[in-house]
């Protein structure tokens, strides 16, 4: 495994929503066996970000990317990258657990299909089971996986979305904040999950949780107003920032 | 780390206002807490009286309707002793041209002769004009007949089945009872009316032609309309760029679902006939113009039930890497279907209950044939309704009222079934 390259490098990364600057010069690595955590108030654009590393912005018309972001050196905004491809290989977990309307196995099993992964129903069958099992779900929900997957509870639902997400085998997950509609015991599960994915795909998640973010990540990022303000080791952020903002910021100044 | 790193929360310095709790018992409240409880009472009268009264005006138009028009569904049977002694044999009967021969030995005649025989001088105006066709077909079916006397029930004529039913006038009233004294009169269904096409006899009428018309003209609308007009909802909704020109096409269809039919009627007339020269009258023009009449409302409400769809699940969807197509047609499409349905289902409805447009493009022709298919001559149930409530003869009355019986069960059935369809595609969240 090669831990030294990035798996994901942005380099003086600009997002503009029409006129308006979300994003301003922001660069940023993510390496392949840890988990980075991106911080700061509402409306700070840490969600614009990491949307942007899945080209999530193209479905909204007026936004426009700037600068260059690289998965394994590969440009995603070049023009003869494949969209498609590309979500598949950075998958993502969104804030409100949206699972498809369909039944449990459904859900999973989508994502393969689409893409033509497996060529017989057992493959499939073990897919859906292994991913299943790796989003800690498979025990609660082994004997219904014929039932709705809108009828699970809020953390089922969002373990369910990360199964769906790591079906397809991606390289990448990103999470936009994954627990703000779960409570406490459902959340404590979600990171638990975060904690065993580590190290097999590489993980970005945004949260509004201070908490969470020193206890999931290895590197914190925090933004505010557009602007990448500080990156560095979580340890060092939560304990000795460097920047004023993020001083203030993390001790409940503003946010 | 013991201290809570949130700083304590900055209180005001003025002294706290003094509380005072609010006395519920004063006259004054009393009476206000009176006055809502009249106020919500009112209303729920209100409510309750106004679908009262609408429950109460659909149960008049259906028993009114039921009571005029379900007669329609039987007919008076005059019971006629016939001798045939026809120039013919049985091996000509039933063979090929048998109807023919039969109508060229003078069966006509003989019926005419039979009932002037049995009823007297004028005997035959008791009979209804087909009243002849009747006894073809049991000479059809036994050959042996031609030369036996037998007996016969045949339909009377018009102004007899009026009577016969309670509304006719004294001649004819006067020719019943006696009629009835003889015990020559019967009830029997009229299995024509659901056979047979259009007849300037009233007895002889069917419905038949004008159902097919009217299945015939939907189904062209529906083949036509439906996937035109999901296919315009999904491309404005998930493909089409915001700007002047889809702002331009989306007024252009809210205007085009509020044209009155007759103008549509006009442009079918103008493009469909005058134009392109397709036979008039036909149910393949009725469906095109009443598919242009009835898009509009599918892309409106199709757009409504694309929009509703929850955008998370489009994200969801693109997110493990699903093309455009396949959010539409994994997701999008089958979420939004009830609803596309239900649209689907008025503006079928209302195109089926049209009768302006079809009058400009000649489907109020007088029809008495059913229509073999989409380019044949055809009329729909409510230009049937409107033709027959047009007819001077008292016996159409009756079939008006039977025909818009019909009509009403038809809707009845489209609308039953799309809404089955509608709950069986819903996704229950």
């Amino acid at each position: 495994m090669t831990t030294t390259s990035p798996k994901i490098t942005a380099r003086n990364v600009s997002v503009y929503y029409g006129d308006k600057r979300a994003i301003d010069d922001v660069s940023i690595d993510v390496t392949q066996d840890e988990v980075v955590a991106f911080i700061g108030p509402s409306g700070c654009g840490k969600s614009t970000f990491l949307r942007t590393l899945n080209r999530m912005n193209d479905t909204v018309a007026s936004a426009r990317v700037e600068g260059r972001i690289e998965l394994d050196g590969e440009d995603i905004y070049a023009p003869d990258m494949d969209v498609v491809q590309l979500r598949a290989r950075v998958g993502m977990v969104f804030q409100k657990p949206n699972p498809f309307p369909k039944s449990i196995y459904e859900n999973v099993a989508y994502g393969p299909r689409i893409h033509g992964l497996t060529q017989s129903k057992t493959e499939l069958d073990a897919i859906v089971e292994g991913s299943l099992r790796r989003a800690g779900l498979w025990d609660e929900v082994k004997d219904r996986l014929t039932d709705s997957g809108t009828a699970l509870s809020g953390g089922q639902q969002q373990r369910l979305c990360i199964a769906r997400a790591i079906a397809v085998e991606p390289e990448v997950i990103l999470m936009d904040e994954p627990c703000s509609a779960l409570d406490p015991i459902a959340t404590a599960k979600i990171e638990e999950l975060i904690h065993e994915l580590k190290g097999r795909y590489a993980i970005v998640i945004v949260t509004h949780n201070m908490q969470q973010a020193a206890r999931v990540s290895q590197r914190t990022a925090f933004f505010h107003l557009g602007h990448l303000v500080e990156f560095g080791a979580t340890s060092d952020i939560f304990t000795n920032p460097r920047a004023e903002r993020t001083k203030d910021y993390i001790t409940g100044r503003y946010g | 780390m013991s201290r809570s790193l949130v700083p304590e929360v900055p209180t005001g310095t003025a002294a706290p206002i003094a509380h005072r709790p609010t006395d519920w018992t004063t006259q004054a409240s009393r009476r206000r807490t009176r006055r809502r409880y009249a106020a919500e009472r009112r209303f729920r009268l209100t409510g309750l009286a106004a679908v009262w009264l609408s429950v109460g005006f659909l149960a008049f138009l259906l028993v009114s309707m039921m009571w005029q028009g379900l007669s329609g569904f039987t007919e008076t049977r005059i019971t006629l002793p016939i001798t045939l002694n026809l120039d013919i044999t049985p091996e000509r009967v039933a063979g090929r041209g048998g109807n023919l021969a039969l109508a060229g030995a003078g069966l006509e005649g003989a019926v005419d002769a039979a009932a002037s025989q049995a009823y007297g001088a004028g005997g035959a105006d008791l009979l209804s004009d087909g009243a002849w066709l009747r006894v073809r077909d049991a000479v059809k079916a036994d050959p042996d007949l031609i030369h036996r006397r037998f007996t016969i029930d045949v339909p009377a004529a018009a102004d007899i089945d009026v009577a016969a039913k309670g509304e006719g006038t004294p001649a004819a009233e006067a020719q019943v009872a006696r009629l009835t004294a003889a015990k020559a009169l019967s009830r029997g269904i009229n299995r024509g009316f659901l056979a047979q096409a259009d007849s300037t006899d009233s007895t002889q009428v069917g419905i038949w032609g004008a159902l097919k018309g009217s299945l015939l003209t939907m189904a062209v609308t529906l083949l036509l309309a439906f996937p035109i007009g999901v296919f315009a909802a999904l491309y404005l909704e998930e493909y089409a760029p915001r700007n002047r020109w889809t702002d331009l096409i989306e007024v252009s269809i809210n205007n085009l679902a509020a044209v009155p039919s007759i103008i549509f009627g006009l442009l079918g007339l103008a493009v469909f006939l005058g134009t392109f020269h397709m036979p008039r009258s036909a149910p393949i023009v009725g469906g095109l113009t009443l598919a242009l009449m009835t898009m509009p409302v599918i892309v409106i409400a199709g757009r409504n039930a694309i929009k509703g769809v929850p955008p998370s699940i489009r994200d969801a969807a693109l997110a493990i890497g699903a093309s455009p197509v396949q959010v539409v047609f994994h997701h999008v499409l089958p979420l939004a279907l009830p609803g596309i349905l239900t649209g689907t289902i008025i503006g079928m409805a209302r195109a089926l209950g049209e009768t302006a447009p079809l009058l400009m493009i000649g489907m109020r022709a007088f029809i008495a044939a059913p229509p073999g298919g989409v380019s044949d001559p055809a009329t729909v149930l409510p230009v049937q309704i409107f033709l027959w409530s047009d007819e001077v003869n008292r016996g159409f009355v009756e079939k008006t009222s039977t025909a818009i019986i019909v009509l009403l069960v038809f809707l009845l059935a489209m609308n039953g079934l799309a809404i089955y369809l509608r709950n069986r595609f819903e996704t229950r969240w």
